[in-house]
């Protein structure tokens, strides 16, 4: 156990820069390849980029390739500084996220007590960032998606919350890598084979957290703050080149991160259920875990983006007074509901 | 200011007074928002100011005119078998129904008629110009609302529409095939079967979209209630096409007029819709764009032999007269109002386009809904920029 620990601190350290450019970049170009590119293309009868690299998989390079060298154009009555802070605010608010995902018995960034706290604390700072963008733009279209996005974004922090909160209830636990071991160690009435994944005995709260990490991400049918038919893309019209590619890699990584933490919810993390391997708690877990407990987990990412892209692209998108009834009026009421009802199950069982 | 019109000192002062009565009941400041003239939802450079109370509309008001081609004095400058390559731009979409009307006109001047076939693939290419022009708004619309999959498809199927008139008139969006007396050419050998098929496949497309778009919970969220015009707004604002019949008038001028075209040797339905919101005009479009399919094969099974050109002089003098011919075009009623001298070309064309009208609701309808909402609405009026700034 803890081999990371025999290293000097500043190894750590590196290791774990690298370890968070890997998590939240790998993903991030994985999605827009697999989902942007070609499922979303295949969906519509074509064929998607085919020129760069074997089926087109450098295009993403060359789209990059292409951000970076674009003229870095500002409006000229933008407030400059903030114009310029406010993507790396959303980027920052990823890399944050990411720091308490964990990846294996050993493979964290950081694991402290409160982490699923501290996780939904640090996903509403990007809020910040998309309300100073739209602010800072000096355009109309720009400050009418910023405050779009403020207001969705606060109206679905709170059903996330409180989705989360019945799987808290369940685990008795708000470190992730307990919650982790809870599942996995887990039981369904005796029945040990499979765990006790809490998309099983939490589903409402896994659908609840779903609907919100759509909204949390302003993905079709929630993509009023972008809207890129009414508003022009919203807070990101007055946007160009590298600090649009911020932006961009924010928007898909921070997909692949909530991913990964309703992984780590409801699909048993990095785990795999004990019983198969005679294990009882986390001191039985193999090393080997750290190796396949990032795999494992990039499976079921892609998995839950797979859903969250499907649902991108197929439905048409809700009127702000709507989406906001939605979260209110269903959401809320559901999710209370259903800590109610857990909180009521924990007693009994 | 000086530099305005005054259309525009008038919107503003509307602006401004928009402002003050805001200011005084609610005491917030509104927003100019200027959807246009480069903007994705308008199809080309429609302008429309808004006056904003959050994201309110209190005040809208339409500026058209940014890509006025002049094509109404242009003809004056043209001979009358010229003419249709000009019209042809008008609604890009559906070129070849921009044809007929002019066409028929000089016709009726000239006191020809053009034989029986000739009339027969007339509508025919009319009917398929209004699938073409109809089923590119039904993916548009989806893209309007911001479900980006089925515009993808309506590009797909409109291929075979473009296809089948490329293989008739050679060109793909500006046939300029109809001429005065008749057509260019007969059809090409395999094309009515081709045609058949292509019909099946485009019931398919709209029954696909049926399921994707219109039985969606959030498309019809979207649309059911949103801008509702009522009949007789409908009728003062002289709105035509779909439009009015969504409103319920049941007003179609293929069935209710007598012109030289084939479209009473068909039994077809004319759909209307009680409700008048923005739902009912997209389903009225989605039912025509079905029901024009029909139309084609029903007009294939009783095609006539016979010439496709009447006996013309070689150099086309209209007689002195004026003549007004109007059709039920795919956008609405498009007429011509032809005025001649008795020289090679017009001496005078009014052109009346269905999208000039259809906005001119605008106004009336857009204030008091929210700004996703004015996409809607205008996506479902369904206008085309050239057919409003000819």
């Amino acid at each position: 156990m803890m081999i990371a620990l025999t290293f000097p601190y500043w190894a750590q350290s590196l290791l774990r820069v690298l370890g968070g450019l890997v998590a939240v970049l790998l993903p991030a170009g994985t999605i827009v390849y697999v989902f942007l590119f070609k499922m979303m293309s295949f969906m519509q009868s074509r064929l998607g980029p085919m020129e760069a690299g074997p089926y087109g998989s450098m295009q993403l390079f060359a789209e990059v390739g292409k951000w970076l060298q674009k003229e870095d154009i500002m409006p000229e009555r933008a407030d400059h500084s903030i114009f310029r802070i406010a993507p790396l605010i959303v980027l920052a608010s990823t890399f944050l996220l990411v720091a308490v995902v964990p990846f294996g018995p050993d493979a964290w960034f950081t694991n402290f007590e409160t982490g699923v706290f501290y996780a939904l604390a640090v996903s509403s700072i990007s809020v910040l960032g998309i309300l100073i963008a739209g602010w800072s733009s000096a355009n109309k279209y720009s400050l009418l998606g910023g405050l779009r996005a403020a207001g969705q974004l606060i109206a679905y922090e709170l059903p996330m919350v409180l989705a989360v909160v019945g799987v808290v209830i369940q685990a008795g636990t708000m470190n992730m890598q307990q919650i982790v071991v809870a599942q996995n160690a887990g039981e369904i009435f005796g029945w040990n084979g499979l765990g006790n994944p809490y998309i099983l005995t939490q589903f409402i709260g896994f659908a609840v957290f779903m609907v919100a990490v759509q909204a949390e991400l302003t993905q079709a049918p929630f993509d009023m703050p972008i809207a890129e038919s009414e508003l022009v893309s919203g807070y990101m019209t007055e946007y160009s080149g590298f600090r649009f590619l911020i932006f961009f890699i924010a928007e898909f990584a921070t997909a692949g991160v909530f991913a990964l933490i309703a992984s780590v919810l409801f699909l048993g993390g990095w785990g795999v259920p004990f019983s198969w391997f005679g294990w009882h708690g986390m001191g039985d877990v193999s090393n080997w875990m750290n190796i396949v407990g990032p795999l494992i987990m990039f499976t079921k990412m892609m998995g839950l983006v797979f859903l969250i892209m499907w649902i991108r692209f197929s439905y048409p998108r809700f009127r702000e007074d709507q989406l906001q009834r939605f979260a209110w009026k269903v959401l809320i009421p559901v999710s209370l509901v259903n800590i109610m009802l857990t909180a009521v199950l924990k007693v009994v069982f | 200011m000086t530099m305005l019109g005054d259309r525009e000192r008038l919107s503003y002062i509307a602006s401004q007074a928009a402002d003050a009565r805001l200011n005084v009941e609610l005491e917030t400041e509104g927003m100019t928002l200027n959807i246009g003239p480069q903007h994705p939802a308008t199809h080309g450079t429609l302008r429309i100011i808004c006056r904003l109370d959050g994201e309110q509309v209190v005040w809208a008001e339409p500026s058209a005119g940014y890509m006025h081609r002049g094509y109404e004095k242009l003809t004056e400058v043209r001979t009358f078998p010229q003419v249709t390559s000009l019209v042809n731009r008008i609604d890009w979409l559906g070129s070849f129904a921009n044809e007929v009307p002019f066409i028929l006109a000089a016709e009726k001047l000239m006191d020809v008629v053009a034989p029986p076939r000739a009339q027969h693939i007339r509508t025919i290419l009319f009917e398929l110009s209004r699938i073409a022009n109809v089923s590119l708004f039904l993916g548009d619309l989806g893209v309007q609302l911001g479900a980006i999959t089925p515009v993808f498809m309506a590009f797909r199927d409109r291929e075979y529409v473009l296809n089948l008139i490329e293989g008739a008139t050679g060109g793909r969006f500006h046939p300029n095939f109809d001429r005065i007396g008749g057509l260019k050419d007969d059809l090409p050998k395999g094309w009515i079967d081709e045609t058949r098929s292509v019909m099946k496949k485009l019931r398919t497309f709209c029954d696909e979209m049926e399921d994707l778009l219109f039985g969606n919970e959030i498309f019809q969220s979207r649309t059911r209630g949103i801008g509702v015009i009522p009949k007789d707004v409908a009728l003062q604002y002289g709105l035509s096409g779909p439009n009015l019949r969504a409103s319920g008038v049941d007003y179609d001028l293929r069935r209710d007029q007598k012109i030289d075209m084939a479209w009473d040797k068909v039994d077809f339905k004319v759909w209307t819709h009680p409700d008048g919101d923005s739902f009912a005009r997209c389903w009225i479009r989605l039912q025509e764009t079905r029901e024009a399919t029909l139309i084609v094969e029903k007009l294939l099974d009783t095609l006539p032999a016979g010439p496709v050109m009447a006996k013309v002089p070689r150099i086309i003098k209209v007689p002195e007269g004026e003549a007004w011919v109007s059709t039920e075009n795919p956008l609405g009623e498009m007429g011509y109002y032809v005025v001649s001298k008795g020289d090679l070309g017009p001496f005078r064309v009014k052109i009346r386009s269905a999208s000039f009208n259809n906005i001119s609701i605008v106004p009336w309808l857009l204030r008091g809904v929210y700004v996703p909402d004015v996409i809607t609405i205008l996506a479902s009026l369904y206008f085309i920029l050239g057919d409003i700034d000819r």
